[in-house]
C-alpha cells in the first residue's frame, strides 16, 4: 500500500513538473532557444497570483487566466523585440541573451517582492481514498496542471496556429515557403511558453511556498523533463514530467529525499547518452 | 598481375527495408580511370560512402591496397589514401580557400607543420587554377569554384584513389571541358580515378572502363563501346518497353 | 608588429598590471586582480572546447569543484600545497577524459544539457558523500601562514601563473595542427572527418584541456579561502558566467577570453559597488546589449562597426 501512496505522490508531483516544463520544451523545440528566463517566469506567475489573493482577495482560480494572459503578452513582446533579431544565432548566444534577461527579471522580482517564501493557503482539507492520503489542494493543483497541459495539447493539435507551430518546428524554411510568418509563430510560441510558465507558477503557489530562490530549481526540473520526454512536444513533456515525479518520489523513499534530486539528474544523463531524443523518440510530435 | 588498388567482394548495404547495394564486386587497377554510371537511385553514392567508411557495409569485403578496410571510419580512409568529392560541396564555411585546402594537406596529407601544409595547399591551388582566390572566404565562391576547391582539397590529401561524385553537375559545356582537362591532369599524376557521372561526353572521352549500377547491382563492366550497346544497360536506362523497341529496330537494320 | 606580437605584448602588459597591484592597490584591488586572473584562466580553459571546437560546455563548475575537493582533501592528508594542486589538476583531467568519451557523442543542445547535468550530479554526490567530503557542512583547509598580505600576494602570483600557463597552451594550440583540427570540427564536423581528422580523439583532448586548469584553479581557490562547500564549489552561476565572459570577449580567439573575463568582472564589481540593489539587473542589461550588437564579442568591434557602417551607407545609396 505504501508504494501506491508513493506512486500517487509521484503522479501529483509529475503533473506539476509536466506543466512547468511544457512551455520550456516548446520554446526549445521550436525556436531552438534555451530560455533561461523560464524559472523566473514561473515565479513571477506565482507571485502575481499570490499577491492578488493576499492583497485583493482574488481567488487564485480566477487570477490564473489573467496571470496567464499577462505573461503571454510579456513573452510575446520579449521575443518579438529582443530575441527575434538574433534567434538564428547559435545556442550559446541565445542562451546568454536569455540569461541576461533573466538577471534583470530576477533582480526586479527580488527587489519588488523580496525573497520571502509566499504561498496561497487554501484550506481545503485532506481526502482519504482507501488508504491513500492526499491534501485536496494538491489534488486540485494536479488537476489544474493536467487541464492546462491538456488544453495546450488541444490547441496545438486542433488549431491552425498549433499546426503552424509544428510546421515551423519541423522545418522552418519549408514553413516559410508555405506562407507561414515564422517571426509571428516564434513570438506566439514564446508567448505560449511564458503563459504556461506563469500558469504553472500560479498552480504551484497554491500548494508550495515559492520564492525567487527557486528559479534555478524550476529551470533545472524543466531541463530534466525535456531530456526525459523529448523536445517540443506536449505528450513528451507530460511523459517526462510524470517519469521525473515518480522517480523522485520513489528515490525519496528509497534513498532519502536529499538523494532524490541526484537520481533525477543521473536518470537524465543516462538517457542523454542512450537516447538523446527522449522517450517520445524522434524530435517528434506524435 | 599486380595487386588491384581497390577490391570489392559481395558488398551489400541495407537501410531498414531497402537494399541499396547487392552483391557488388569489382577490382580497380592502379592508374585506371573508371566511370561509375547508373540511373538515379542506383546506389552510386552509397557505394562511395561505403568504400570511404561514411557508411558501413552490411555484407561483403572491401580491400584497399591489400588492407581490409570494410570497417574503417572516414578519417582512416582519408589517411590511407582514399579521397572523394561530394555532390553537395562541403567546405569549411568560415575559412578561406587556401585554409580549406590546407585542411586536406594537414591531416590526410600528413603534413605535420602548418607552414608545410600551406605551401602544399598553394601548389594544389595552382594546379586547379584557384591561386588567385586563395584568400577569399570559401563561401564566396561560385559553384564552379567550389567544385574546384573540393578537387584541390582532395588532391592536398595526397590520395591514391580519388572518387569524384558528379563533379560536372550544373556545369555548362565550356565548364565541362575545363573539368575534363583537369581530371586528365590529375590522372597523369598517377592517381586512380573513379568518376560517378551522367554526362556521356565525360564518360566516353575520359573513361577506359565503365561500371554500371542498377538497383544496387552491378549489371555491366566493360569499355565504353561495349557498355553503350549492352542490352541490360539500355534496359536500365530506357525501361523494358523501349529497350525492346530498340532491339527490334536494330534487328530490322 | 604582427597580430601575434600584439597578442603577446598586450597580454604581457596586462599580466604586469595585475601583478603590480600589491604595489599601488589595497586589499580590495588585489582581491579583484586575483578574481580577474582566476576567471581568465577559467575562460581560457573553456575556450578550448567551447571556442575552438564549438561544443558549448557547461561543465566548468564540475571541473573546478572536483579540483577544489581533490586539492583540499590531498592537502588535508598532509601533502604540500603545490603537490595537492598538481593532483587536483590531474584528477580534473582524468575525469574529463573519462566523461568525454561518453558525453562528446552528443551534439549542440544535448551536449550543453548533459554538461550541466554533470555539474549537478557532481555537486549532489559531493554533498551526499559526507564521510569523505564533509557533505553540506563543507570542508576546511589549513590556512597558509604569514598573514593576510603574504596570503594575498601568494595567491595573486598563483592565479596569474595559472592564467599565463593557460594562455601559453592557448597560443600553442592556436598556431598548430591541433588548433586547426578543432576549428575544422567546429565549422563542419563531417567534413573534418572526411579530410582525415580523428574527431573523437581531438574532441576528447580539447575537453581534457578545458578541465586541467579549472582543476588547478579550484585547488588554489580552496587553499586560498580555507573553506569550501558543495554549493559554492559547483556553482551553476559560475558555470554559466564563464562561457558568457568568453563569448563577450570573443570565443575562439586567443585574447578574447582574458578580455571578456576582465571586462565582465570589472563591470560586475562596478555595478555591485555602485548600484547594490539593482546590480544584477544592470549586469543583465549590459549582457543583453552586448549580445545584441556584438554577437562576435568585444574583440570583433572593428568588424561590427564596418557592418553597421556598411548598412548605413547602402541605405543612403541613390535609388
Amino acid at each position: 500500500m505504501a508504494y501506491l501512496q508513493i506512486l500517487v505522490n509521484g503522479l501529483v508531483l509529475g503533473a506539476l513538473y509536466a506543466c512547468l516544463a511544457v512551455g520550456f520544451s516548446l520554446v526549445w523545440g521550436v525556436l531552438n532557444v534555451i530560455n533561461m528566463l523560464h524559472g523566473s517566469l514561473i515565479i513571477l506567475g506565482g507571485y502575481l497570483t499570490f499577491f492578488s489573493w493576499h492583497s485583493y482577495g482574488i481567488n487564485p482560480l480566477v487570477a490564473l487566466p489573467a496571470v496567464a494572459l499577462l505573461l503571454y503578452a510579456i513573452g510575446y513582446l520579449i521575443q518579438l523585440a529582443i530575441i527575434n533579431p538574433i534567434v538564428t544565432q547559435p545556442v550559446l548566444t541565445t542562451l546568454t541573451l536569455t540569461f541576461g534577461l533573466d538577471l534583470i527579471l530576477y533582480n526586479f522580482m527580488t527587489v519588488y517582492y523580496t525573497a520571502t517564501p509566499r504561498r496561497v493557503t487554501l484550506d481545503l482539507g485532506i481526502v482519504d481514498l482507501g488508504g491513500i492520503v492526499m491534501p485536496v489542494d494538491r489534488l486540485l493543483a494536479m488537476g489544474l496542471a493536467l487541464l492546462l497541459t491538456g488544453l495546450l495539447y488541444i490547441v496545438m493539435r486542433g488549431s491552425r496556429i498549433g499546426w503552424a507551430i509544428v510546421a515551423v518546428r519541423m522545418d522552418r524554411d519549408a514553413a516559410a515557403l508555405m506562407g507561414i510568418r515564422v517571426e509571428r509563430i516564434y513570438a506566439i510560441t514564446f508567448g505560449i511558453g511564458a503563459l504556461m510558465a506563469g500558469a504553472a507558477g500560479a498552480v504551484f503557489a497554491m500548494v508550495y511556498p515559492i520564492t525567487t530562490n527557486l528559479t534555478g530549481t524550476f529551470l533545472g526540473k524543466a531541463f530534466v523533463v525535456c531530456v526525459i520526454g523529448g523536445l517540443g512536444s506536449v505528450p513528451g513533456a507530460l511523459a517526462g514530467g510524470l517519469v521525473l515525479g515518480i522517480v523522485e518520489s520513489l528515490a525519496g523513499q528509497l534513498v532519502g529525499p536529499q538523494h532524490a534530486l541526484t537520481v533525477g539528474f543521473v536518470l537524465m544523463l543516462a538517457l542523454l547518452v542512450v537516447r538523446p531524443t527522449g522517450l517520445t523518440g524522434v524530435r517528434g510530435y506524435e | 598481375m599486380t595487386m588491384p588498388i581497390l577490391e570489392l567482394a559481395g558488398v551489400g548495404k541495407t537501410f531498414g527495408g531497402v537494399q541499396a547495394l547487392r552483391q557488388v564486386g569489382f577490382a580497380l587497377r592502379e592508374g585506371q580511370i573508371v566511370a561509375l554510371i547508373g540511373p538515379n537511385g542506383a546506389g552510386k553514392t552509397t557505394l562511395v560512402n561505403v568504400v570511404t567508411g561514411a557508411q558501413r557495409a552490411s555484407q561483403g569485403r572491401i580491400v584497399f591496397r591489400g588492407t581490409d578496410v570494410t570497417a574503417q571510419r572516414p578519417f582512416q580512409a582519408a589517411r590511407a589514401g582514399l579521397a572523394r568529392t561530394f555532390q553537395i560541396v562541403q567546405p569549411f564555411p568560415r575559412m578561406s580557400v587556401i585554409e580549406n585546402v590546407m585542411a586536406g594537406a594537414l591531416f590526410a596529407g600528413a603534413h605535420a607543420r602548418v607552414a608545410d601544409a600551406r605551401s602544399a595547399a598553394r601548389d594544389e591551388l595552382e594546379f586547379t587554377g584557384l591561386a588567385a582566390l586563395a584568400q577569399r572566404p570559401a563561401s564566396a565562391l561560385t559553384l564552379a569554384g567550389r567544385k574546384r576547391l573540393e578537387l584541390a582539397k582532395s588532391l592536398a590529401m595526397r590520395p591514391r584513389l580519388l572518387m569524384l561524385d558528379e563533379v560536372n553537375a550544373g556545369f555548362n559545356s565550356g565548364e565541362i571541358d575545363g573539368a575534363l582537362a583537369l581530371i586528365r591532369r590529375i590522372a597523369a599524376r598517377g592517381i586512380t580515378i573513379l568518376i560517378i557521372e551522367h554526362v556521356m561526353k565525360v564518360i566516353f572521352s575520359l573513361a577506359e572502363r565503365v561500371l554500371v549500377l542498377h538497383h544496387g547491382e552491378l549489371i555491366a563492366d566493360g569499355n565504353p563501346a561495349e557498355i553503350a550497346g549492352h542490352p541490360r544497360v539500355i534496359e536500365a536506362y530506357l525501361g523494358e518497353k523501349f529497350a525492346r523497341r530498340v532491339r527490334e529496330l536494330q534487328a530490322n537494320g | 608588429m604582427t597580430a601575434r606580437s600584439w597578442h603577446y605584448f598586450l597580454f604581457g602588459a596586462w599580466v604586469l598590471a595585475l601583478a603590480s597591484t600589491p604595489l599601488w592597490g589595497g586589499n580590495y584591488v588585489i582581491r579583484l586582480a586575483i578574481t580577474i586572473a582566476m576567471y581568465s584562466a577559467l575562460t581560457l580553459s573553456w575556450n578550448f572546447i567551447g571556442g575552438f571546437t564549438g561544443y558549448p560546455s557547461f561543465a566548468t563548475a564540475a571541473f573546478v569543484g572536483l579540483g577544489s575537493y581533490a586539492g583540499a582533501l590531498t592537502q588535508n592528508a598532509g601533502a604540500p600545497m603545490l603537490v595537492a594542486w598538481l593532483i587536483a589538476t590531474i584528477f580534473a583531467g582524468a575525469f574529463a577524459a573519462a566523461l568525454g568519451g561518453i558525453i562528446l557523442r552528443l551534439k549542440g543542445h544535448y551536449f550543453a544539457i548533459g554538461s550541466i547535468g554533470v555539474v549537478e550530479v557532481a555537486r549532489l554526490v559531493t554533498a551526499s558523500w559526507g564521510s569523505l567530503t564533509g557533505g553540506g557542512d563543507g570542508l576546511n583547509v589549513a590556512f597558509l601562514p604569514g598573514g593576510p598580505d603574504v596570503v594575498a600576494r601568494t595567491f595573486l602570483a598563483a592565479m596569474i601563473a595559472i592564467m599565463v600557463a593557460a594562455f601559453a597552451v592557448t597560443v600553442a594550440v592556436d598556431r598548430t595542427r591541433f588548433g586547426f583540427a578543432l576549428r575544422c570540427i567546429q565549422q563542419n564536423e563531417d567534413a573534418a572527418d572526411m579530410v582525415g581528422v580523428n574527431t573523437t580523439r581531438c574532441k576528447i583532448a580539447a575537453f581534457v584541456l578545458s578541465a586541467l586548469f579549472c582543476g588547478t584553479v579550484g585547488a588554489a581557490y580552496a587553499s586560498w579561502t580555507g573553506y569550501i562547500d558543495p554549493n559554492e564549489s559547483f556553482s551553476l552561476l559560475m558555470t554559466i558566467k564563464v562561457p558568457v565572459m568568453c563569448l563577450l570577449g570573443g570565443a575562439g580567439t586567443v585574447l578574447g577570453p582574458p578580455v571578456g573575463a576582465a571586462a565582465f568582472t570589472l563591470l560586475e564589481e562596478f555595478f555591485w559597488a555602485n548600484f547594490l540593489d539593482y546590480n544584477r539587473a544592470i549586469l543583465g542589461a549590459v549582457i543583453v546589449i552586448l549580445i545584441f550588437f556584438l554577437p562576435g564579442g568585444l574583440l570583433n568591434i572593428p568588424r561590427a562597426w564596418s557592418r553597421i557602417a556598411g548598412r548605413r551607407r547602402s541605405r543612403k545609396a541613390p535609388a
